[in-house]
């Protein structure tokens, strides 16, 4: 297999040819991957079985119920959605026939009606033919108040769904809201001929074996153990290549690396090959380990309404006080990449002009001083009767986590700041703590995007403040109204060119600003079996499983 | 015989009603719940976690839903998971014919072995053999199991390549021997702590009856050293042991966690723990009712076979 390299080969240039023909190429070559190179040497009957191995158990089979990243891997083979996103963010169509945009006439110019033409030759695992009917009732089905849905955003604001034919539906959005585009690519068609006839769907059948389009046919599960799913061989698109693919849970991290070395397990799924595995996983013979960048990064993160750090001075000098590359080399094994944004750097939107971190003390202790911050009793910096001492707090448990806190708390105390640590486990740590913001400052590895949408109201608007009575997890307070009145642009926006600019805007008064500090984007350390060839990783989505339907061994 | 079951059965009753309180209570006390998991994801609003628990019932009083739960359980309905939607029972059931293959594998070759390395401990005592019997129990109870196991996969599976890495059968196989394969190490593994235990009871108890006078008036009357030990110890040995044996059963069912867990063993200890992560309310209190009902269970089997076999014991 060629090694593809973890950062995106496609220059800015290439990505928008790419956007511009997308519309066209839809029609003509449906497969999300387009390399014909895959069509030759790929076997012409689904041959093989690959294994994945995950760290924890999928359990929600019915895509539009709550879930987690490991049941995603299930649901991207079993089903389908109208749109993929692929690699390099850009969104491709999967059971439409085109992507909508203004510029198509998908998407009318105030961004409120919407029409997409699904494609006439799929069909339903039993044998049924897939219509607008199906897209329909999914919509539907989300916004059911009696139904256990995930995510609601977005599909919320839609109304009149409008079957105009078995290939066409159309509906009008109460806003313009160009999220949406992103949000469908994640939002599974369910079957409305098997789902229609449960009185609760919620304890349908069809959430324990379930029914879809996708490439994967339904095989057996056994609970607590594994999942078999088999190939589709009347598939609309191009594969699946592999007869029948297998979710292994393997619960205990070492256990999955141990696995993953003995060859029992083919690929190493979510949480993936732990850092202080790495070195030794790059030598394994006849695995290939890369690393991939995912969507969380990992930042400081500092409630805004505690006086400490209500001072610009105070956010910047911490953050020089950060030695990042020590935290990065020393404790992670190299593993992560240092970042200046919450944007990871595999999105289209990513901002590389931010101005770059430097670990200097004697910076951040001029800025202190300037700024008035004189050391007090104790050693302790303080201004007004405020002092420069605070809490820290994570998810217990995690012992590479609570190294960095050591390290952090041993270099702001050279500066005169003061650290506590507390940690607390993880149900208590996320729950009202953080949704309220009941925190001084918290190490937290998270996403910030919604289905590789750059639209990030949810976490950075004024609006969003759970404490202040908002429904988001803007958990920081931050406040910036030119920044709000960007993030509600962006969202009104459709044209990616247009929106790449607002949110790189978002990205450099973030930067600016500070509310959190931000240290490093995730990669992950993915490994495989040589000789699984056409296994791609995207950063846009949240599983490794994205595109099995592409994955084949060597002969 | 039927007052004295009777008798137990009432008291089993009120002992699984107020087990099942105090669980349901803290269970419901711990901070977080089942919709924690949904915390950082970027789009789940703190509306949407609203709904789902309103959707689940969650928002109702306590003892509201402690009752709501009882009724049904009264009527056989366990519940479902909040997981994958199944039942309770059904889940339970698929996870406990994994843990008893481990469970009564080991505990069949912990009792075997443990019984002759007590004895022998016992009527050899202070031999080499002794010594080297207390000394191994001493490092089999201090070794911690996943340590142990991590090691064995190390070198058996790794290093050798002579037995499988976990699971219990390998995908696509599952023939008899298969399963025999995947057996080995953690049956192994796991009775290790159990001989070390039964083994030094079993030595206590072996003494304890070789002490005894009637002992002393069979040797006294020329019988056999092995006729006695065969005929009069071992039987006395054992009576306390079928207490213990009582005792252990509803480990037997419930599973080794960590073994489990290091042998990716699908069994009802690893159930417990990843429903606990979850907060899935109903496996949980599934589990703790269901093993609450075999501690009852397994005490009473106990003292049946007790009386049964000891004619000096008499029920009720």
């Amino acid at each position: 297999m060629t090694e593809r390299s973890a950062t995106s080969n496609y220059s800015r240039r290439d990505a928008l040819r790419m956007v511009a023909i997308g519309g066209a190429a839809g029609i003509f070559a449906p497969n999300l991957l387009g390399k014909p190179a895959l069509a030759r040497t790929s076997p012409a009957k689904p041959t093989g079985r690959v294994i994945v191995g995950l760290g924890q158990e999928p359990t929600v089979f019915n895509p539009l119920m709550a879930h987690i990243e490991v049941d995603d891997g299930v649901h991207f083979s079993v089903f389908d959605a109208l749109f993929r996103i692929d690699p390099q963010g850009v969104i491709q169509p999967n059971l439409a026939l085109e992507v909508p945009s203004q510029k198509n006439g998908g998407i009318s110019e105030d961004g409120l009606k919407w029409r997409i033409r699904l494609r006439d030759d799929v069909r339903w695992h039993d044998g049924k033919p897939f219509s607008a009917e199906d897209v329909k009732f999914t919509l539907e089905l989300i916004t059911n108040p009696n139904f256990r849905s995930w995510r609601t955003s977005g599909h919320s604001l839609v109304r009149d769904i409008t079957v105009v034919s078995p290939t066409e539906i159309s509906w009008r959005m109460e806003e313009a809201f160009a999220p949406y585009l992103s949000f469908l690519t994640e939002t599974f068609i369910v079957p409305k001929h098997i789902l229609e006839k449960e009185a609760n769907p919620n304890n349908a059948a069809f959430n324990q074996a379930p029914v879809g389009t996708g490439a994967f046919k339904w095989g057996k599960r056994v609970a607590g153990d594994h999942l078999e799913l088999v190939a589709n061989t009347e598939y609309f698109g191009e594969g699946p290549h592999i007869e029948r693919l297998v979710f292994k849970y393997i619960p205990d991290l070492t256990v999955l690396y141990t696995q993953f070395k003995s060859g029992d397990i083919d690929l190493v799924g979510q949480p993936y090959i732990t850092p202080d595995h790495y070195g030794e996983a790059k030598k394994l013979p006849n695995r290939v380990v890369t690393l991939v960048p995912r969507a969380s990064f990992e930042s400081f993160y500092l409630n805004l309404e505690r006086p400490q750090f209500k001072e610009h001075a105070v956010r910047e000098a911490l953050y020089a006080a950060i030695d990042k590359e020590a935290i990065i080399q020393g404790l992670y094994y190299g593993v992560p990449t240092p970042t200046e944004t919450f944007m990871p750097r595999q999105s289209f939107y990513f901002n590389a002009g931010l101005p770059l971190h430097q670990f200097n003390l004697n910076r951040a202790r001029k800025i202190l001083d300037e700024a008035g911050w004189a050391p007090g009793a104790g050693g302790i910096r303080t201004k007004n009767g405020v002092r420069l001492s605070f809490t820290n707090s994570t998810t217990s448990g995690d012992p590479l986590r609570e190294q960095v806190q050591q390290f952090l708390q041993q270099t702001f105390a050279q500066l005169g700041v003061e650290m506590k640590i507390s940690n607390l486990p993880a149900a208590v740590m996320w729950g009202e703590f953080w949704m309220q913001s009941q925190f001084d400052s918290v190490i937290v590895g998270s996403s910030y995007l919604i289905g590789a949408d750059p639209d990030v109201t949810n976490r950075l608007h004024s609006r969003s403040i759970g404490a202040k009575g908002g429904r988001g997890s803007n958990n920081a307070q931050y406040a910036n109204p030119e920044v709000d009145a960007l993030l509600d642009k962006g969202a009104r926006t459709f044209d990616p060119e247009a929106r790449r600019a607002i949110y790189s805007r978002v990205q450099e008064l973030v930067r600016r600003d500070l509310p959190f500090l931000p240290l490093y984007q995730s990669n992950a350390v993915e490994g495989l079996k040589k000789g699984i060839n056409g296994f791609v990783p995207n950063g846009n989505t949240r599983t490794e499983s994205w595109n099995a339907l592409a994955w084949y061994w060597a002969s | 015989m039927s007052g004295f079951l009777l008798n137990r059965l009432s008291q089993s009753i009120v002992l699984l009603v107020i087990v099942s309180i105090i669980g349901f209570t803290v269970l419901n006390l711990m901070p977080g719940g089942p919709l924690a998991q949904f915390g950082l994801d970027p789009g789940m609003t703190q509306k949407d976690v609203e709904r789902l628990a309103a959707q689940l019932g969650l928002n109702r009083p306590l003892w509201l839903q402690y009752l709501d739960w009882a009724s049904r359980l009264i009527r056989g309905d366990w519940g479902h998971s909040f997981r994958d939607g199944s039942a309770v029972l059904s889940v339970i059931g698929r996870h406990l014919l994994a843990t008893l293959l481990l469970m009564g594998t080991s505990t069949v070759l912990a009792i075997a072995a443990g019984t002759w390395i007590g004895i022998r401990g016992a009527t050899h005592r202070y031999s080499l053999f002794d010594y080297c019997a207390t000394v191994g129990a001493m490092v089999a109870l201090s070794v911690p199991t996943f340590w142990f196991g991590l090691i064995g996969i190390y070198i058996f599976t790794l290093k050798l390549g002579w037995v499988p890495a976990g699971n219990m059968y390998t995908i696509g196989d599952g023939s008899v021997l298969d399963y025999l394969h995947h057996l080995i190490l953690p049956s192994l593994v796991l009775s290790l702590v159990h001989v070390a235990i039964w083994s030094r009871y079993m030595r206590t108890a072996t003494l304890d009856a070789l002490s005894q006078d009637f002992v002393k008036t069979a040797r006294a009357k020329g019988v056999s050293e092995r006729r006695i030990l065969l005929k009069h110890v071992v039987g006395n040995a054992l009576l306390p042991m079928i207490t213990l044996a009582g005792m252990q059963l509803p480990s037997v069912l419930t599973g080794a966690l960590v073994t489990e867990t290091v042998f990716t063993w699908p069994g009802m200890g690893r159930l417990f723990l990843d429903s606990l992560g979850y907060s899935d309310y109903p496996m949980v209190m599934g589990l703790l009712i269901f093993s609450a009902i075999l501690v009852v269970l397994g005490n009473l089997i106990a003292d049946i076979v007790i009386a049964t076999v000891d004619p000096r014991i008499r029920l009720g």
